[in-house]
């Protein structure tokens, strides 16, 4: 388990952190708290040529709430996030699904953009950043851009970042009034990987349900309220459509069985919190 | 021999060390980070790192291997192969007569994933592992069996072709008179179980630095070995020295063994050839993804258990029927898993009728070895769920079947039917004990009141006897009396301890228990200063063994929970030997007699007066200083080693009868669990754990090893499995798919003790490291099957399995295709399916997919498309799924063509990163503007690394590149506006609308 050689890069500010992406392109990683980057780098899944450590910019640190948005930028650890005051009240959904996310040591070294960037299927705050409709910003040489989260996720590990661009910030929209936003995950061990993770924002007109661990991207989707008899059907229909896959740890029906469940459960819970 | 252990009890008494939790010595260092383990020792200068190429084939021949690349990079050293070992070293020894070999390296065939195929040794790691990429190797596949029950039918695909099939032992035994017994039962209970494969991972990895002396045609290796040292012989048998030219060491510090550091054994040899082939010293230290995949594992194991039952739950007999499941080589001491437990098939019950059939299979998985347990958990799963089948069919409380069941006290020792001698205990008063102590009234409250509320509540119980101080006869249990008679006698157990005295009078002692952490120096210390009047801290222990300078024997080692029963029993024998001759020079000085000397506080005085004594050290030293005034017939008091092997552990008897172990402890827990009704997740409420262990040396350690055995067994029940695939590819490669529990997941047990000395050791100590080990799974089994009403649980109970009986069915869907039928848990075969509508007639696309010009611009990723035929092609493709990327050898198959509508692909693909293959049928079909809707059905395998770290990932993998493929078909009819690039947003375009 030791890498195979790659230039490590410790960018001094952040042009120079994208001349190399524009550089090197797919052959580029971006370090930035290395959660799940140096395990892959040390289990040589990932032979990148160059590393580009972002962790130094100072311009990246910052967490900058107003507007109705919390703004993340790229080298703001999780714990940071975390740690933020008021975060329960300025995002519930934040606050209630960042403990869900591996483990306080993780967290100390893990950051907001790394794990949104790498679109784990089961990471929780890529899920959060979807079911809240938020949005990343994604830089280049070329061009700065804003992406909806929905659009954003591709797939496995996959997303609508260019080869040349750096996820410089995501922006998780702020608490609304009137709304009610709830977490649940269901995982083996405290710590683990979601096998299924529902995070569900309701107000007075709509509900919306996100879920992750079960499809290959965090989906998410408007069901009718909590009450309403259509309900169960919706989130059955929702279930099926994840198209659940067996593994080591939990077959497809389970995921589905959990779906339906937790989020009628989770779904619920944003709606009591409303109140 | 116990005659002599009596009287070493009339000098115990209230102010021993021993039975008090003193501090351990071991802990100043450890806490502050200042342990001496392998990895942290100095090397010879010169040393070279080794790194290992592992399979990534089930089952594979060995068609090439090339190493001139790897050979020619910068850095190395020597890369060896199976060729080079087998050069040098000849076989490891197999314990059945099956006409096998055991290699420690793959030579001309692989059996498992992770099994060593190619040594580099380079300046080093780092280089080693760039080098692993640049070898070559050239397998032919071969079917993999995994399912032992698979393995052992005559169509099986055989993996050793020397051997008669895959079972390579079978015996039959019989006791009392089984046949009479069943045929006269008013019941007969049976159960059927699969235990499943785990281990213990220790936190430390095997490491092993080697050395090869050309002058002296000798080896010295220091490896963080456990023992048994049976496997030294082994060792320098396969390596073809005599044994005082293979010198073994062990480091002063392991971290954590639990039996898993016995199997580092062939790895040693593997090593050592390594260093003489370089002709340096190399270090090797496994990493955790080689230990996962490739170090050793517990057996699984299928069991038949059946009971001959008369109508009050007695129990006349019992038929077992065993397939051990040993994985691909059988290791020394394999099949000891087996025969371990054979003296206690009936567990801590009186039943005169056994019968048993045992039977040994290979299957391509890694090799099997101890592990903590040791075949207890294997026996008592299916024994102890018996128990609570017999109480379920004859409606009787467990509690009353496990009562009227029991070994009798006044029947001890008691010699079970299959030939264990239980030393003692009154395991009925230990049952009581337990059920008033751990308050088993409250708990059944707390049972019906979760019921009532509608709640999914069970209680477990499991009564075992745990046995300690394994008989190095057992393991030829396997044999048949024909030909142990033909070996010769194997039985006995020799455990050593030296103690010495220096010229200022200070105490040492050393002894060859390998310890991993248990504390075996506080406690030795406690045992000496009781002997020899002083206290711990004026002793010092060292635990490090060097074959060529320290007192050992084929038992030395740390395994079957020996320490406290025979190590510290042998120190105490040495000390008290010395402390007898001491004793006859402070007479002579003294002026009193020898029984009137006594040792206390650090001085040497007469009982009947205080002050008529001299300091311990004066008369320790006066071996070294003034020897000409010692009498001839007291002798030297300078250094003391016993060997002590208790007279009990005989052979195999000519009727198969065998004492496997000397002593017996007695556990008896039960416990409350409640299932969670959204996720199907088993809480642990309540667990009371009862142990019977002898005498208690260290009460803190006691607790240590128990709390310890109840995590590694609570892993057990929950979360634990090394997991195959159908095609053997291994699942659980990293600590995200192999579910350790953490201290968030471990409950503390409530723990109870009585204390029956046993009459067959010093100390009157027992075993307690393994018993959690062999009650706690089926305890916990017992409680899960008895809150939901099941019959049949096969462990891990995981909650994935659990929700299936609490979720009501799934209603198929309406309108729905069902999503396709899979075969059972844990099969990697990936299942998928898709449609893209491409912009050209079907004639034109089926064009394409024959065109090697389209492929390549179409198949993600590949560079050097070669026609092989006109359905033929190979191809190099480089694929990425986000960070992870390989570069792969594929090759495309095109067959069952039905020109221009449908048509199958079959390929493989190999790179460092894995192995796949799979097939995909595709269809064309014209919509009504004349262009093509390309729709997909395929079936995928993959294995190799990434199947083993990133199982969980593997699906959404394959469904991306497999839809890469034809949106990039779809994009190059189309004109190719889309190249593969562009992932996302071809993505958006295929994906699926409910």
């Amino acid at each position: 388990m030791k890498p195979a050689a790659f230039d490590y890069v410790r960018a001094e500010n952040i042009e120079e952190a994208l001349d190399v992406l524009r550089r090197d392109g797919a052959d580029a990683r971006i370090l930035a708290g290395g959660q799940s980057l140096v395990p892959m780098l040390s289990m040589r899944l990932a032979k990148p040529r160059v590393v580009i450590d972002i962790m130094h910019l100072p311009g990246l640190k910052r967490i900058e709430s107003g507007s109705g948005v919390i703004r993340v930028g790229a080298a703001v650890r999780q714990h940071e996030l975390e740690r933020q005051a008021d975060l329960a009240s300025q995002q519930p959904l934040l606050a209630a699904a960042l403990p869900w996310i591996g483990h306080a040591q993780t967290r100390n070294r893990g950051t907001v953009c790394g794990s949104v960037a790498h679109a784990d299927p089961s990471a929780e705050l890529p899920l959060v950043l979807i079911a809240l409709g938020g949005e990343i910003e994604l830089r280049s040489r070329r061009r700065s851009r804003r992406v909806p989260a929905a659009t954003f996720f591709a797939g496995m590990m996959s997303t609508d970042r260019k080869d040349d661009e750096l996820v410089e910030a995501v922006r998780f929209p702020a608490a609304r009034s009137g709304t009610g936003y709830a977490f649940r995950e269901i995982g083996r061990r405290h710590g683990d990987f979601a096998i299924v993770a529902c995070a569900a924002v309701v107000d007075a007109e709509t509900a919306r349900l996100a879920v992750g661990g079960v499809a290959d991207r965090p989906v998410v989707r408007k069901l009718p309220l909590p009450g309403d008899p259509a309900l169960e059907d919706a989130l059955d229909a929702f279930a099926w459509d994840l198209d659940a896959r067996d593994d080591l740890h939990a077959t497809a029906t389970y995921r589905r069985q959990l779906v339906r469940r937790l989020g009628r459960q989770t779904l619920e819970e944003a709606a009591r919190c409303r109140a | 021999m116990a005659a002599h252990g009596d009287d070493l009890k009339e000098t115990q008494g209230a102010k021993d060390w021993v039975g008090r939790s003193i501090p351990r010595f071991e802990d100043a260092a450890l806490l502050a980070g200042r342990g001496h383990y392998l990895d942290d020792l100095g090397v010879p200068p010169g040393t070279l790192e080794a790194a290992i190429l592992r399979s990534p084939h089930a089952h594979a021949e060995i068609e090439a291997i090339d190493c001139t690349a790897a050979k020619a990079a910068d850095g190395i050293f020597a890369v060896v192969t199976g060729a080079d070992v087998k050069a040098l070293t000849s076989s490891l020894v197999v314990g059945v007569k099956a006409g096998i070999e055991c290699w420690p390296i793959a030579v001309d065939r692989v059996r498992y994933v992770g099994e060593p195929l190619a040594i580099v040794v380079a300046a080093d790691r780092y280089r080693a592992e760039d080098a692993l990429d640049l070898i070559e190797v050239r397998y032919r596949p071969l079917p993999a069996v995994v399912d032992p029950l698979a393995a052992a039918a005559p169509d099986a695909p055989v993996l050793h072709p020397r051997a008669n099939g895959n079972v390579i032992g079978e015996r039959v035994f019989r006791y009392g008179d089984p046949d009479s017994a069943f045929a006269a039962a008013a019941y007969r209970v049976r159960v059927d179980v699969r235990y499943p494969r785990n281990s213990c991972t220790p936190i430390e990895t095997y490491g092993v630095i080697a050395e090869y002396d050309p002058a002296e045609g000798a080896y010295d290796v220091l490896a963080n070995f456990q023992g048994p040292f049976s496997l030294h012989p082994v060792m320098a048998r396969a390596l073809k020295v005599p044994g005082n030219r293979f010198r073994l060491r062990t480091p002063p510090d392991s971290g954590g063994s639990f039996g898993v550091k016995q199997a580092i054994f062939p790895y040693i040899v593997l090593i050592a050839v390594a260093a003489r082939i370089a002709g340096r010293p190399v270090k090797w230290i496994e990493d955790r993804l080689e230990h996962l995949a490739g170090s050793v594992s517990a057996t699984n194991r299928v069991t038949t258990l059946e009971a001959a039952v008369d109508s009050d739950g007695r129990i006349a007999a019992l038929a077992w029927d065993q397939l051990e499941d040993c994985g691909a080589h059988l290791r020394a001491p394999e099949p000891a898993t087996l025969y371990r437990m054979h003296g206690n098939l009936t567990g801590a019950y009186d039943i005169r009728h056994v019968k048993v059939r045992n039977r040994v299979v290979l299957t391509n998985k890694t090799p099997t070895g101890l592990n903590r347990g040791f075949g207890g958990p294997q026996v008592y799963y299916p024994l102890e769920r018996l128990v609570q089948r017999i109480a379920i069919e004859l409606k009787l409380d467990p509690l009353e079947v496990i009562r009227r069941n029991l070994v009798p006290a006044k029947a001890m020792p008691y010699r079970t039917a299959t030939g264990a001698l239980l030393d003692s205990g009154d395991f009925a008063a230990t049952v009581e004990a337990a059920i008033s102590d751990g308050q088993l009234d409250a708990l059944q409250a707390r049972c019906d009141a979760a019921r009532a509320a509608g709640k999914h509540y069970g209680i477990g119980f499991a009564a075992v006897v745990e046995p300690s101080v394994s008989n190095m006869g057992y393991i030829t249990t396997p044999l048949t009396p024909e030909e142990r008679r033909r070996a010769g006698p194997k039985n006995g157990a020799q455990s050593t301890a030296t103690v010495s005295l220096d010229p200022l009078g200070a105490v040492s002692v050393q002894v060859a228990s390998t310890p991993q952490g248990q504390g075996h120096r506080t406690v030795l210390a406690q045992v000496i200063a009781d002997a020899l009047g002083l206290k711990p801290q004026d002793v010092r222990v060292t635990t490090e063994v060097d074959t060529a300078k320290d007192g050992w024997s084929i038992a030395s080692g740390n395994y079957s929970s020996r320490f406290a029963p025979a190590v510290a029993g042998a120190a105490r024998i040495a000390g008290l030997q010395l402390r007898d001759r001491l004793a006859r020079i402070a007479a002579a000085q003294l002026n009193v007699p020898a029984a009137e000397i006594v040792f206390a506080d650090g001085r040497v005085g007469a009982r009947s007066n205080p002050n008529n004594a001299i300091s311990f050290s004066r008369i320790a030293a006066a071996g070294h200083w003034a020897p000409g005034t010692i009498a001839s017939e007291i002798g030297q008091t300078i250094r003391e080693t016993v060997f002590w092997t208790p007279p009990q552990l005989t052979a195999p008897n000519e009727a198969d009868e065998v004492n496997s172990s000397l002593c017996h402890g007695f556990i008896f827990d039960f416990c409350g669990v409640e299932i969670d009704p959204t996720s199907g997740a088993v809480c642990l409420d309540r667990y009371v754990t009862m142990h019977d262990c002898g005498r208690i040396l260290h009460p803190a350690m006691v607790a240590g090893q128990i709390n310890g055995g109840f995590a590694h067994a609570l892993g057990a029940a929950l979360y634990e499995e090394y997991a195959y695939a159908a095609d053997g590819s291994f699942l659980s490669g990293t600590f995200a798919d192999y579910l350790v529990p953490t201290t968030m997941e471990v409950p503390e047990p409530i723990i109870l003790h009585r204390e029956s000395p046993s009459p067959f050791t010093p100390l009157g100590a027992k075993g307690v490291g393994e018993g959690n080990c062999m009650s706690t799974p089926v305890c916990i089994a017992n409680a899960i099957a008895d809150a939901l009403g099941l019959a049949e649980i096969d462990l891990p109970a995981t909650p994935s399995k659990l929700a299936a009986y609490i979720h009501p069915p799934e209603t198929a869907r309406a309108g729905r295709p069902q999503p396709v039928a899979r075969p059972g848990g844990g099969e990697r075969v990936l299942f998928g399916e898709g449609r893209a509508q491409v912009n050209a007639a079907p004639d034109q696309v089926w064009r394409m997919l024959l065109d090697p010009a389209t492929l390549e611009a179409v198949v993600p990723g590949a560079h050097g498309i070669e026609k092989i035929s006109d359905t033929h092609f190979r191809a190099l493709v480089t694929l990425g799924i986000g960070p992870v990327k390989g570069r792969y050898r594929a090759d495309i198959e095109l067959s069952d063509l039905d020109p221009p509508r449908a048509v199958t692909l079959t390929g493989s693909a190999e790179g460092a990163l894995g192995l796949g293959r799979g097939s995909g049928r595709v269809k064309l079909e014209p919509d009504a503007a004349n262009r093509t809707v390309v729709s997909y059905q395929y079936e995928a395998a993959i294995g190799g690394k990434v199947a083993s770290v990133g199982g969980r990932l593997l699906d959404g993998a394959a469904k991306l590149v497999i839809a890469q493929f034809f949106t990039a078909l779809a994009a190059h009819a189309g004109g190719g506006r889309q190249r593969t690039g562009v992932i996302g947003r071809v993505l958006r375009l295929l994906r699926r609308k409910p």
